[in-house]
């Protein structure tokens, strides 16, 4: 087994090189804080990015910052907060909930996980702000696509097919983003003790004022005690967040407050507190459990996703969670994954997909961990691969057997 | 246009031209195929009129199941293909060939569906960009999207080209405010990408569709996002001594946490032609002019155009109008919208470039246009989106004097040179097209290049759609397949464990 830690770009070059010459698969990891999501791997080597880091570009004024793909992702968070600014996509951690520390993740698995947060519907994911990067494919080749403006159309969109590959067309060794000014202010507003379906519809009201909600989630009355420090406990709470400058989020916080008077009770949560909330619901926090019960990542239209929570409940004890308005479903399932039956139901209603993102090995293993795609769907992405990678030496089979 | 070399026409195709209508007519049957001379006409060129080419034949279908027919056909029969919305590219990406059936989406004009609770809209490609906000502007929403040719390029164009916008730096592109696609690949199957939902199950095949100018697929129907109109938006009309004051204003607007609707900057040149044209009441003794618009609640609007109008008189503005009427702020907005009408008056042709910049290199890109503007004796006007660095140089010619075309294309390739020289692209917003193909070298290595060539040959392995257009020189996807690493020739056949 050997583990290559390259330093340099020629390294990571020389290093896929070598495995194409030995024809051996390897395994691409940053500090390996997402190992346990995905299907398992079964290579025999590993190049690790976690000695390819730095950051080589950061103009606040430009809005844009360059790094290598080892770079810890919490460390240019940091870079970014002493200049006032932020990823606007807040990228979520998945440290807690796979049993792992907090902070671990790097720039490349960032970008090749597509991570997001709550502010999915208003700010993206990932792939909305990306700009540019620098990659070695699986045909050992170093090759860059887009630039470092915001504003360009000079080919195919490579950086964007980077996101969500976890690994398998290529190493993305340099990244450019995208950042923006950091709000000045947040408050939450929070809506206690409704049902799913009224949350879903007030959520709706919300996000299609405007209010210009910034995020919108709903934790059921089981799941809201959960996050910070239990200061919800007791009654669901459905949570809209406000940002930007104070008088802006004062009023906007009025004019809610007016237009939802009758959906319940509300109270407002602000500043820190606020911040800690919204990062607790990004990581995942009330399913931090350290278990390796299945816990399930389900993207749906939002007002539909509710019905599959309830319609699950009747067959299978399940604890959910709701981010996007709706539209992002944290399950975690106290028995069996119940893959059928979850793809079922998302088919049922409106189409979307789910991620097996927490299970035992095994399970993942034997169960589809992505939505299966349509047999034309999964050809092409099967094409793409092996026009990437056409020795299939870049993680392979991590998101599907055989790709 | 001057040697512009597009694809040698097929003769085999050439030749089997009237069965090729006979079996399009058997898939879209009535005035759906059009091949007489005349009726071909209108469809000759997109938007950079100075290219020109009669199609093969054009069809126009109605129903996915016939675009899905059609391309399966041209796919078994080896025609190539080159797909067309409301040919507004200015890029020449809806460029006929001669050997190529030309495929019009104009009659998918259908807005599907219009669901607010999830604050989407589905339609079918051919709807304009502004249809879309006509459809639900009713009810207070709007698509943010809105480049200038709004009122009539069509959604799937957008797509097509990733279409940006005076808005985009606060409301982001096309490939940002679309969540869904169905296409059609050339081999006729039909595929779903993304919907009503958010991001997708597998490799962002959205991502690389959006802005693809028509080589990947054919798009038959589009879920977007709609959005709430902002409640109320003002302007600043600022006007600057130098350039570089300008360029200093909106660096510490974007530094003071602003990201304003829009911010559109114009040079000495754009700000008179458009003054002696609209009188939009503009400054004529300032170098550079700043129109800065900020959206949102009245109160966060009121609170942002006084820090604005703060960094502006720091940064040495010698005027600074701020709107206090709709009407008002529309004038603003009416010298910047006619722009380039204002620079058509001043000069009988004008060939219109965009390439972006990282905003601080643009004293230096004016300075490089103003000497290559006398080195070539052709006038420049420009106008800048200041918030995203994408740049529209204005080469004002006479197409009636001999050579003065070609003079005002070599200044505009110097320009785009000069534009990836100080870390920006070739391109922002129109497209590659063949107007900018034999420049992607500049920007590009072959591997960079040959790399996107082959997620063309995972989409279209024959190399049907849209020949022609975005690469200089397509290779074939065989040749592209071979691999140059084998056992023992690598630079390190026993690689250290570092």
């Amino acid at each position: 087994m050997t583990i290559f830690t390259p330093k340099t770009e020629d390294e990571i070059v020389e290093a896929v090189q070598w495995a194409l010459s030995e024809n051996a698969p390897v395994e691409i990891v940053g500090h390996g804080s997402k190992r346990n999501l995905g299907r398992p791997l079964q290579t025999e080597h590993t190049i690790a990015l976690s000695e390819y880091s730095g950051v080589t570009l950061y103009e606040p004024d430009e809005l844009v910052l360059s790094a290598k793909a080892g770079t810890s992702v919490a460390e240019l968070e940091t870079l970014l907060e002493e200049n006032g600014q932020a990823f606007q996509f807040e990228p979520m951690d998945y440290g807690p909930l796979l049993g792992q520390a907090a902070g671990q993740g790097t720039f490349g698995g960032l970008l090749a996980t597509n991570l997001c947060g709550p502010r999915r519907l208003k700010s993206g994911s990932a792939r909305d702000h990306v700009l540019g990067v620098r990659v070695v494919s699986g045909r050992g080749e170093l090759f860059k696509s887009g630039g470092r403006v915001v504003k360009n159309v000079t080919g195919y969109d490579l950086s964007k097919g980077m996101a969500n590959s976890w690994g398998t067309l290529g190493i993305a060794t340099e990244i450019t983003f995208k950042v923006l000014p950091a709000p000045e202010t947040e408050t939450t507003l929070v809506v206690r003790g409704l049902a799913d379906d009224e949350a879903a519809r007030a959520m709706a009201i919300a996000m299609g004022s405007s209010g210009e909600v910034a995020s919108a989630a709903h934790l059921p009355l089981n799941v809201s005690g959960r996050v910070i420090d239990g200061d919800l406990k007791g009654d669901a709470s459905t949570l809209l967040r406000l940002e930007g400058f104070a008088p802006s989020v004062n009023d906007r916080a009025a004019m809610l407050k007016g237009l939802l008077v009758s959906a319940g009770t509300i109270v407002d949560i602000s500043g820190d507190t606020s911040r800690k909330l919204w990062q607790e619901v990004r990581d995942v926090i009330p399913f931090a459990d350290g278990t390796e019960q299945p816990v399930w990542r389900v993207s749906m239209v939002p007002m539909e996703a509710y019905k599959l929570v309830a319609s699950l409940r009747m067959g299978a004890a399940v604890d959910a969670f709701y981010d996007w308005q709706g539209g992002l479903v944290w399950l975690r399932m106290e028995g069996e994954p119940e893959a059928e039956a979850v793809r079922a139901l998302i088919k049922k209603y409106g189409g979307g997909h789910a991620t097996l993102v927490r299970a035992s090995t095994s399970v993942r293993a034997a169960l589809p961990v992505f939505e299966p795609q349509p047999v034309p769907l999964a050809a092409l992405s099967k094409r793409l691969k092996q026009q990437f990678d056409p020795s299939g030496i870049l993680n392979p089979g991590r998101m599907v057997a055989g790709v | 246009m001057s040697g512009l070399l597009m694809p040698k026409a097929d003769d085999a195709t050439m030749s089997r031209r009237s069965d090729i209508v006979t079996a399009l007519r058997a898939i879209v049957p009535g005035e759906g195929v059009v091949d007489a001379t005349n009726a071909m006409r209108v469809f000759e060129s997109d938007a950079l009129t100075a290219y020109r080419q009669l199609p093969l034949v054009v069809v126009l279908p109605q129903t996915v199941a016939q675009v899905s027919r059609v391309l399966k056909y041209c796919h078994e029969n080896n025609v190539k293909v080159v797909p067309r919305g409301s040919g507004t590219s200015l890029s020449g990406g809806a460029l006929p060939l001669e050997d190529a059936v030309l495929l019009v989406m104009s009659r998918f004009n259908q807005i599907l569906e219009i669901d607010y609770p999830n604050r989407v809209a589905v339609v079918q490609p051919g709807v304009t960009n502004l249809g879309i906000t006509k459809a639900v502007e009713h009810e207070g929403f709007y698509y943010a999207p809105d480049p200038s040719s709004q009122i009539a390029c069509s959604i799937g164009g957008n797509v097509a080209e990733n279409s940006g916008g005076v808005h985009c730096l606060k409301y982001g592109l096309t490939a940002n405010n679309v969540l869904g696609l169905e296409m059609v690949l050339i081999t006729g199957e039909v595929v779903r990408l993304g919907g009503k939902h958010l991001d997708s199950e597998g490799y962002d095949l959205l991502g690389l569709m959006t802005g693809s100018e028509g080589l990947l697929g054919v798009v038959t129907e589009v879920t977007v996002r709609i959005l709430q109109k902002p409640a109320t938006a003002r302007a600043l009309m600022v006007g600057f001594p130098t350039s570089e004051q300008a360029g200093k204003c909106v660096a510490d607007i974007i530094a003071g946490g602003i990201i304003p609707g829009g911010m559109e900057m114009m040079d000495r040149p754009a700000i008179h032609a458009a003054e002696d044209f609209v009188h939009a009441g503009y400054p004529l003794d300032v170098e550079a002019l700043l129109i800065i618009e900020l959206d949102g609640p009245v109160v966060e609007v009121d609170h942002l155009i006084s820090m604005v109008e703060a960094i502006a008189y720091k940064n040495g503005a010698s005027t600074c109008v701020i709107s206090q009427s709709e009407e008002e702020r529309m004038a603003f907005w009416a010298g910047r919208k006619a722009a380039f009408p204002a620079v058509g008056r001043i000069s009988p042709d004008y060939l219109c470039m965009d390439g972006t910049i990282p905003r601080k290199e643009l004293p230096k890109v004016l300075a490089g246009m103003r000497e290559l503007s006398e080195k070539y004796g052709l006038r420049v006007a420009n106008v800048f989106h200041a918030g995203d660095g994408n740049l529209h140089p204005l080469i004002l010619y006479d197409a009636n004097i001999p050579e003065e075309l070609h003079k005002a294309e070599d200044f505009g390739a110097d320009i785009l040179r000069l534009c990836v020289k100080v870390g920006g692209v070739l391109t922002g917003e129109h497209g590659v097209g063949v107007e900018k193909r034999e420049l992607m070298p500049e920007m590009f290595n072959e591997i960079d290049l040959n790399q996107q060539i082959r997620v063309k040959c995972a989409f279209d392995d024959k190399h049907l759609l849209n020949p022609g257009k975005v690469f200089p020189q397509l290779h074939r996807c065989a040749e592209l397949g071979r691999m140059h690493v084998h056992r023992g020739q690598v630079p390190f056949p026993e690689i250290p464990r570092f």
